[in-house]
């Protein structure tokens, strides 16, 4: 066993395993807290692919960003920790049947799908590669990025934003 | 020639996947269904940066891709807690059988 192939493992098992302990812990913030080391984990996984650039993004974004996001979710509504899950025993045994058949044909699938040679420039300069590529080949989906982050921004601050007549009727 | 084949990322991002799949449906506070579907997109990403590596002509653009998805997913994920914040003045349950609005 390689150096490669261990580490490769020893990523997967925590990652999997933080997404198995989301499933099964009972409190709300624990499982947010479970899925910290599935992210970072997943961003091992990219600097074993060779994309440092989008490794560091996935710290930033995930177990930064989004994971704080949904904790202040969790805090502004009423938490009463638990999390039970929905429906009865049945309807979660035939959900679970449903997704290990769609995982089982979707494996079928790929456990034996080599393609080419692996390539072996992407680590020289990754970052620098990543911004030609956006600022030459795709220029115009790049911009469209900063509309879609504008219009989410305001969108999230009306949705949120209290009603004003409603708020102070209520007050 | 690396030691770990193309076969191994696609298998555990199809795991991950499923792990997601599973949470988005059968658990019950909204914010937790958000957050697995985070771990989906996540999936998908780990596929789009191996095939950027192994695909049939490795190139950069898959991990350009995956970046668009971040910043899709991002956006996403502020809207839906924005929703969820509305909602929940509305209906004082972060339960997701407790929307049904719509139903009726």
């Amino acid at each position: 066993m390689s150096g490669e192939f261990f580490i490769f493992i020893v990523l997967s098992l925590i990652a999997i395993g933080g997404g198995i302990m989301m499933i099964n812990l009972t409190k709300v913030v624990h499982m947010v807290v479970a899925l910290v080391f599935t992210f970072i984990s997943i961003a091992g996984i990219y600097v074993m692919l060779s994309a440092e650039f989008i490794a560091v993004v996935q710290i930033l974004i995930y177990s930064g960003a989004i994971t704080i996001m949904m904790l202040f979710g969790i805090m502004l509504t009423r938490h009463n920790d638990q999390s039970e899950t929905s429906g009865g025993g049945l309807r979660k045994f035939l959900i679970f049947l449903a997704i290990l058949g769609f995982g089982l044909v979707f494996y079928l699938g790929i456990y034996q799908l080599e393609l080419g040679e692996p390539s072996t420039s992407l680590h020289e300069n990754n970052t620098e590669q990543i911004g030609i590529a956006l600022y030459s080949k795709y220029i115009i989906p790049f911009e469209l990025t900063s509309v879609i982050l504008l219009v989410a921004l305001i969108g999230a601050i009306v949705l949120a934003k209290r009603d004003d007549e409603e708020g102070e009727e209520r007050e | 020639m690396s030691s770990v084949p193309l076969s191994a990322y696609l298998t555990l991002a199809i795991i991950l996947f499923c792990i997601g799949l599973y949470g988005a449906l059968t658990k019950k506070n909204t914010v937790i269904v958000l957050i697995a579907i985070e771990l989906m997109l996540n999936a998908v990403n780990i596929n789009l940066v191996a095939f950027s590596k192994y695909g049939m002509m490795p190139s950069i653009d898959g991990q350009i891709f995956a970046l668009f998805a971040i910043a899709v997913a991002a956006a996403e994920a502020a809207v839906g807690l924005a929703i969820l914040i509305a909602i929940y003045r509305n209906r004082k349950s972060v339960n997701v059988d407790d929307y049904n609005s719509l139903k009726n």
